[in-house]
């Protein structure tokens, strides 16, 4: 487990190993992969530019709920972030590999939480909870 | 991925190979990207754009940050719209340097600075977030 996790986090910090294994995949292949990545990115960016958004418009709240949602936000920014340099690590090997693409829980915590969040927006503004 | 393309590269040559049937390509008369064409799917024009999508929505972030700065005129918020404009040239930089490595005719997969770049510029811009708050 633990040579696992070095193994992968050495892999993010000089992907061209990858090339030391398996065979290279169609170049296209590697470009959806990394249109996946940025896409990726763009959706931690878009929690970041939330979090921001939240602390600075929703200024009907109080400071603690204004600033709890916006943390949650940034930290869920952060962990998307990583991630997406880890997926595409895996999903790179595994083209090399000629595996199956990893599977991920990710996307459904992501939407879970994203709902949860938006639902918590919703009630502090719209039924006026935590208000000054 | 590619919608049932073709699995066959490209046209070998650039210039006159251009009369090869490629369904996914405009009409001739349409100016061409400054990369030359490869396949039907003009991949490598397609991950230039979602590379500057991303540097555009970083820009939003980087512009919000601004304006909390200018209204608020806090030491703090100053130098986090500082932190993020420069965190932004940075991503700009690894674009840029990105469509390099996308210009030629097989591209190959994103290097480390590619991956830790664009992961630390976010980073950094999440640190710009926590100092705004």
């Amino acid at each position: 487990m633990r040579d696992r996790i070095s193994g992968t986090l050495r892999l993010w910090f000089s992907p061209q190993r990858l090339r030391e294994e398996g065979t290279t995949p169609d170049y296209r292949f590697s470009l959806a992969n990394e249109r996946t990545f940025l896409a990726w990115i763009r959706t931690s960016l878009a929690l970041v530019a939330g979090g921001i958004a939240v602390d600075q418009f929703l200024t009907g709240l109080r400071w603690g709920a204004r600033t709890t949602v916006a943390i949650v936000l940034l930290a869920g920014a952060a962990l998307c972030a990583v991630r997406a340099v880890n997926h595409w690590v895996r999903c790179e090997r595994a083209m090399r590999r000629g595996e199956d693409l990893p599977a991920s829980r990710f996307p459904v915590l992501l939407a879970t939480g994203t709902a949860a969040a938006a639902v918590l927006v919703i009630a502090v503004v719209v039924l006026g909870l935590a208000g000054r | 991925m590619t919608g049932g393309l073709p699995a066959h590269d490209g046209p070998a040559g650039r210039g006159q190979a251009d009369g090869t049937p490629e369904p996914a390509r405009g009409t001739p008369s349409e100016p061409v990207c400054e990369t030359p064409p490869r396949d039907p799917g003009v991949q490598p024009e397609r991950t230039w754009l979602a590379w500057r999508r991303t540097t555009l929505t970083y820009a939003v972030s980087v512009g919000l940050a601004a304006r909390v700065a200018v209204a608020e005129h806090s030491a703090t918020a100053v130098a986090a719209a500082a932190l993020g404009a420069v965190a932004w040239a940075a991503l700009l930089l690894t674009a840029q340097r990105r469509r390099r490595g996308l210009a030629v005719r097989q591209p190959a997969p994103m290097d480390a600075v590619q991956v830790i770049g664009t992961l630390a510029s976010v980073l950094v811009l999440i640190v710009v977030g926590g100092m705004l708050l």
